[in-house]
């Protein structure tokens, strides 16, 4: 909503952003030159402009259209591929229409990952086929619109892949069977709209619409996934057409399936309270916003909810759900809308308002409901992304988007004035369009639901509101007073204006001839429902009734609110600021995402070792010393070894030795004490009769001893004796690793030692490895591999060392 | 069999010294590459033995177990042998366009192909004292190349990281021996014997935490992980993009090693604290990365995320989860190694890793921005990218095995990885860079381009092959899981006449 914030200020600079737009761009900075001396001084104002305006601080290239900008630009031949592939499927899918509609279900597919139950199969139904006509026939336009209105741009190779990618992973999620494949789908689609919707990259603000609408919609893909693997163990299979009847409504995971399931159709397709990505989304080309608007993106959402209907619909719980969201969603979208001035901004309410009349259609089982669902899922495909194909045209032919600037176009752009119509008019929902076929079902189907005042009440209200919407936003504009606009209206290229325009001859057509959707809504309520369904009628004429009444009372409502359109707007725009902003949540939302973890890991990761090893003793001390006291039986082993004195005197050394360490000041008594401990512990060795590993260990020590203070005299006097840690803490922390420590090795010794390997060592030392000492036949031959090891080790070290002290540079860098 | 399982031991050892002798020539980077090129082949043959076979065992010096020192390879051995072979010759062929000739003279290569050795070592011992070497010999070499650029930020780097896994494996050490004490045995197989019919099996489960807290160390478990983005960081990307690949994994191998096939007699207690370790350490860990501004400080601390989900797989000890662990092992090498090895090219074009700083490759440098997107989504377990089975099939288990909780923060941390990911992607790609720079990847030198190039399309290739026919390696992580859970069949396999 902050986008919405900024439109006023983008009404006021309108006509200069256009000019902005050309002259940031530096290929188009010698052509304003050359035509006008005040391109030096717009240069910089448009510069500004064009930086500061979040939402529409498009990329120069967004421009292409315009003659300026581009003046040579081509549409480039590697558009074509994208609008051949999208026909051709789109013939490929119509032809199994007749089949479809004789109740036949088309299944094809294969193993991808049998182990985990995962496969590729598809599936195509009525609802499956429904989808992918408009997948497939809008993809077509707008592909094809798109290679112009992207003509010259540098990236529109990139561009066309994209929304390649996109359309075919909408493909995937309306006819996948399986839930896995299905959620695959789903992602590749929050991954292509990802990328998409931060297609112009350099703005700041179109790559945070990029980040929210993935954030969402892919936290909305995980809970998907949770409910897709738990479906999976409940029904035991992931292939929606093989899930037994009453299999989840019947289970203990119903209601967590069942709420993550919504919570990943509501954010896909917007629902409140997660809809406030979807108007930033606009942030993305308009051809993209026309697609994701329409027929795929959020319609997934809604898909879903449609495909699942038959196992997770009819409960309490999923009736109030989508009859809330989805009412509370359509109304309060389209009150929003109606205080828009820039085309887009308003045509994304609309589309909040279009996805929760569906959403509170799925509600009930009720197979009329059902039908008003898909018919103006249909209905809506087709006006709202004609509607905005022509939002991009006034914005290209005229310089902006924002209707308050706009009025009389009519007469300088007929075609797409054309196209407007035929859609504003199927929008508002009047004969004979496929829009008032649409209305009528809806209101036919929402009275048949089990709470048909709630259900008709926000229907009438969002309705009555598109009404005043189409009106506002798509008729005034073009038929209402002078030409007049931020500079001379042009028409665009055919390629442009003949999509709109066959989306709303669309809409006429099948307004006139309801027979051939009726032909393929049928098949779709049949998926959704089950067998025994009986989709609705569409008829242009379905004689007096309730629908025909509420149909006129919207039209009456819809014209009482344009005549008042002007003081509602800022009745809305008041209340609006009073309620909380979704988007400036999000904003603390993330904020405070940050602050945690920055939080957290300033306590985790503070960059002082001294706390790494307290931390690391402290756990050691814990995770050892916490089942050492609750396991043991200390009766039987805590026996004070035998008071030999000799091995007292030297434990007594060793115990000073240590102590020495931890006192003194200077490095050269450090390490004596250090070698007394060595000592000591050689001592042991040779009253434990190993006068060889004593005398390796006394050679050791010795060396070290002389190393250590030939260094030391190098170095200079430790000064700072101040302990890392304070000594109540680092105390106990030693005192528990010694203690624990202790009581291991104690435990350990008591227990009898088992000596299998011992005299298997002593019995083969002689005849076998050929060596009188046994721990030298050991060390190189039984145990070779440790002590080749252990010379590497020895090798490494002095090299590291070397390196270490060759390499020492004096350089600045940054330590943790 | 004895030479197949230790071929790829004595390869890279043999590398090691031949590199260290021509140090000082080009010959080194070119034997370091041909050595890591063998170690891939003997790593192929000991997989494919081990496929067939099951194990493949070798006592060397032919002293039988439990008396010598036993080199045996089940199939997560084998896998990892690969895993670590691939990873090994991708930084191998990438270090020759960064490492510079100083680092070679000061025998950079050696170090590598030592570190390889410690890490195949690791993979393959059947001996828990010999698995302690291997941990020392891997502990100084990536010191010696943590160190080796002497600045101070590696130095610095490279004390944290010495000092905290010193104490790792001084408990490591300790443990070992208290064990020996206990059963009087250092050859695994025997161990998993003697401890399951010692009758003090408390002692047993206070001698197994000593383990789990010194493999922890070296897993970057939570609270114990301070260490790795204390340094990963600082050194030079071929150095990270190894370490990163493989040192944490060695850890998480030690873990499931001795939890599947030592210390399995008190599994309540020990899996179960590895279970609420593993579920602090996947987030923890985003929130630290969440939290970083730096290319290859947010990469750190993903890996200490992740390998929250593989222990997690270990702790819920079911054979789908276990299969999870294997495969999310795999795939994690594989992306992550990838991703240091991208950073080092963005710090070259871009010039630096600090995300404020850079930016600009998405315009000029689409190759490698899609090169970033291909590992990076799969990291974020976007299907149909490795990531995503190894995701899906660690929560499934979770659901299967009712550890909701640890489930809900899988898909959780899921969604943060996500978060940062696009950090990235958004910083470095998208945004323009702020000094106004056009980094082009043909300012590099065309064989410096395609030395850095190939091993990263090279990976990136095999997270997607993964990703889209996911079908044999989680078969073979699947096989590989129900070996785990057989510990009978690893003692037969390496003292086939039964202990004497």
């Amino acid at each position: 909503m902050r986008a919405l914030r900024e439109t006023p200020r983008h009404s006021a600079t309108a006509p200069a952003t256009s000019g902005g737009d050309k002259v940031a761009h530096p290929v188009q900075t010698h052509i304003f030159n050359k035509i006008s001396p005040t391109g030096h001084f717009l240069a910089p104002c448009g510069i500004y402009l064009w930086q500061s305006d979040p939402i529409y601080g498009r990329t120069p290239h967004e421009s292409p259209l315009n003659p300026m900008a581009t003046p040579d630009a081509k549409p480039a031949p590697s558009g074509l591929i994208p609008v051949a592939l999208a026909i051709l499927l789109f013939v490929w899918f119509a032809q199994f229409a007749p089949r479809i509609a004789s109740g036949e279900v088309i299944r094809a597919g294969f193993d991808w990952a049998p182990s985990l139950g995962v496969s590729l199969t598809f599936t195509l139904d009525g609802l499956s086929l429904i989808m992918a006509l408009l997948i497939t026939g809008i993809g077509a336009l707008i592909h094809l619109y798109a290679r112009d209105y992207m003509a010259g741009h540098p990236q529109f190779n990139r561009f066309a892949l994209y929304l390649t990618a996109f359309m075919l992973a909408m493909l995937g999620v309306v006819t996948a069977d399986n839930l896995m494949a299905l959620f695959v789908f789903w992602e590749l689609t929050t991954v292509t709209s990802y990328l998409l919707i931060g297609f112009d990259h350099d703005s700041a603000n179109s790559r945070r619409s990029a980040l929210q609408g993935m954030l969402v919609t892919g936290a909305g893909g995980l809970c998907l996934l949770a409910a897709f693997i738990l479906i999976g163990e409940v029904a035991g299979t992931y292939a929606i057409s093989q899930i037994p009847d009453g299999a989840l409504k019947n289970s203990l995971f119903y209601t967590p399936i069942t709420i993550l399931v919504l919570l990943g159709a509501f954010t896909k397709s917007a629902q409140f309270p997660f809809h406030f990505w979807l108007p930033n989304a606009m942030a993305a080309p308009t051809p993209v916003s026309a697609y994701l608007h329409s027929a795929t993106m959020v319609k997934a959402g809604v898909y879903l909810m449609a495909r699942l209907h038959g196992d997770l619909g009819g409960s309490g719980l999923w009736i109030w759900t989508l009859t809330l969201a989805g009412g509370f969603t359509a109304v309060f979208a389209s009150v929003l809308a109606l205080r828009q001035t820039d085309l887009k901004t308003a045509l994304a309410y609309t589309t909040l308002m279009a996805l929760g009349t569906i959403t509170l259609l799925l509600a009930a089982p009720v197979p009329y409901a059902l039908t008003g669902a898909i018919a103006f899922l249909v209905v809506h495909s087709l006006y709202k992304a004609a509607l905005f194909l022509v939002a991009g045209l006034v914005d290209h032919g005229t310089g902006t988007r924002d209707v308050t600037l706009l009025s009389g176009l009519g007469r300088k752009m007929p075609f797409t004035a054309l196209g407007a119509t035929l859609a504003a008019l199927s929008m508002a929902g009047l004969p004979p369009m496929i829009g008032w076929i649409g209305k009528e079902v809806i209101y036919a189907g929402g009275l048949k639901t089990p709470m048909p005042l709630l259900v008709i009440g926000a229907a009438l209200a969002a309705n009555a509101l598109m009404v005043a919407v189409a009106y506002l936003f798509a008729i005034r504009p073009f038929w209402v007073g002078k030409t007049r606009a931020p500079h001379a209206p042009h028409e665009g290229r055919w390629t442009m204006w003949i999509a709109p325009v066959v989306m709303g001859l669309t809409g006429l057509g099948l307004g006139i001839y309801p027979h051939a959707l009726q032909q393929l809504v049928d098949p779709a309520v049949v998926a959704i429902y089950g067998g025994e369904a009986k989709a609705a009628g569409l008829h242009i004429w379905a004689g007096l009734g309730m629908p025909f009444y509420l149909s006129l009372a919207t039209f009456t409502l819809g014209a009482l609110i344009i005549l008042a359109a002007k003081p509602l707007s800022g009745l809305i725009a008041a209340l609006s600021r009073r309620l909380p902003v979704f988007d400036a949540g999000w904003d603390s939302f993330l904020r405070g995402l940050k602050a945690f973890a920055a939080w957290q890991t300033g306590v985790i990761q503070p960059g002082k070792i001294s706390l790494y090893f307290a931390a690391t003793f402290s756990v050691m001390v814990v995770a050892i010393g916490l089942p050492l006291v609750l396991m043991l039986d200390f009766g039987p082993l805590i026996r004070l070894p035998d008071l030999n004195p000799v091995l007292m005197l030297i434990s007594i050394l060793i115990v000073a030795g240590t102590g020495l360490v931890l006192r003194t000041r200077e490095r050269i008594t450090a390490i004596a004490g250090l070698g007394t401990v060595g000592i000591g512990i050689s001592l042991i060795f040779i009253l434990f009769s190993a006068p060889d590993v004593a005398i390796t260990q006394l050679l050791v020590e010795t060396l070290v001893v002389v190393l250590f203070a030939v260094a030391a005299l190098r170095l200079p006097q430790v000064r700072d004796m101040t302990p890392a840690l304070p000594r109540v803490v680092a105390l106990p922390i030693a005192l528990g690793m010694g203690a624990v420590v202790s009581l291991v090795t104690l435990a350990v010794t008591a227990t009898p030692f088992d000596a299998h390997l011992t005299d298997w060592f002593a019995a083969h030392a002689y005849p076998d490895g050929h060596g009188l000492n046994i721990v030298n036949v050991i060390l190189v031959d039984f145990r070779a591999l440790d002590t080749m090891g252990e010379i590497t080790v020895v090798m490494v070290a002095a090299a590291s060392a070397y390196a270490l002290l060759k390499g020492l540079r004096r350089t600045k860098g940054s330590p943790e | 069999m004895s030479w197949i399982v230790s071929l790829p031991l004595i390869i890279p050892f043999a590398t090691a010294v031949l590199s260290f002798l021509w140090r000082r020539s080009h010959l080194g980077g070119l034997v370091s590459v041909t050595g890591a090129a063998a170690q891939l082949v003997a790593a192929g043959v000991l997989m494919a033995s081990t496929w067939q076979n099951g194990y493949t065992v070798g006592q060397m010096g032919g002293w039988d177990a439990p008396f010598g020192i036993t080199l045996v390879a089940d199939l997560l051995s084998a896998v990892m042998v690969v895993i670590t072979a691939i990873t090994g010759l991708a930084v191998a062929v990438y270090a020759l366009s960064e490492i510079d000739a100083r680092r070679e003279e000061l025998g950079y290569h050696a170090l590598f192909h030592v570190l390889l050795t410690g890490v195949t070592g690791a993979f393959l011992t059947g001996d828990l004292f010999n698995l302690y070497v291997w941990f020392e010999v891997m502990l100084i070499a990536s010191f010696g190349l943590l160190v080796l650029g002497g600045t101070k930020a590696e130095i610095d780097g490279g004390v944290k990281y010495v000092a905290l896994n010193l104490v790792s494996t001084m408990l490591f050490l300790m443990a070992t021996g208290l064990l020996y004490g206990l059963t009087g045995s250092l050859n695994m197989a025997d161990l998993a014997q003697s401890v399951r019919a010692s009758d003090n099996q408390g002692l047993v489960t206070v001698i197994a935490m000593m383990f789990m807290v010194a493999f922890g160390v070296k897993a970057a478990l939570f609270p114990l992980f301070f260490w790795l983005p204390a340094s990963y960081h600082t050194p030079a990307f071929s150095v990270s993009a190894v370490f990163a690949g493989l040192l944490t994994k060695v850890g998480v191998y030690a873990l499931i090693r001795a939890f599947t096939l030592i210390f399995v007699s008190d599994v309540a207690l020990t899996h179960q604290i590895l279970l609420w370790a593993a579920v602090l350490t996947m987030i923890t860990g985003v929130l630290g990365a969440a939290s970083q501004n730096d290319f290859r400080k947010i990469l750190s601390f993903h890996i200490v995320s992740q390998i929250g989900y593989m222990v997690l797989g270990l702790a819920l000890f079911t054979p789908l989860a276990l299969t999870g662990a294997v495969f999310y092992l795999v795939h994690h090498i594989i992306v992550k190694a990838n991703l240091f090895l991208v950073s080092g090219v963005a710090h070259k074009l871009a010039k630096g890793t600090d995300l404020s700083r850079i930016g600009g490759l998405y315009k000029t440098a689409p190759l490698l921005a899609f090169l970033f997107l291909i590992p990076a989504f799969s990291l974020a377990g976007f299907p149909p990218l490795s990531g995503f089975w190894a995701k899906y099939v660690v929560v499934k288990a979770s659901f299967e095995a009712g550890a909701f909780v640890a489930g809900a923060a899988a898909l959780v941390v899921g969604a943060l990885t996500i978060f940062s990911m696009t950090k990235i992607w958004a910083e470095a790609f998208w945004k323009d860079h702020p000094d106004g720079q056009e980094p082009r990847l043909r300012d590099i030198a065309l064989r410096e381009r395609l030395l850095a190039l190939a091993p990263i399309a090279g990976l990136a290739a095999l997270t997607v092959v993964i990703g889209l026919f996911p079908a044999p390696f989680l078969d073979l992580a699947s096989r590989a899981s129900a070996q785990l859970l057989d510990p009978q069949a690893y003692i037969d396999a390496v003292m086939p006449g039964g202990p004497s």
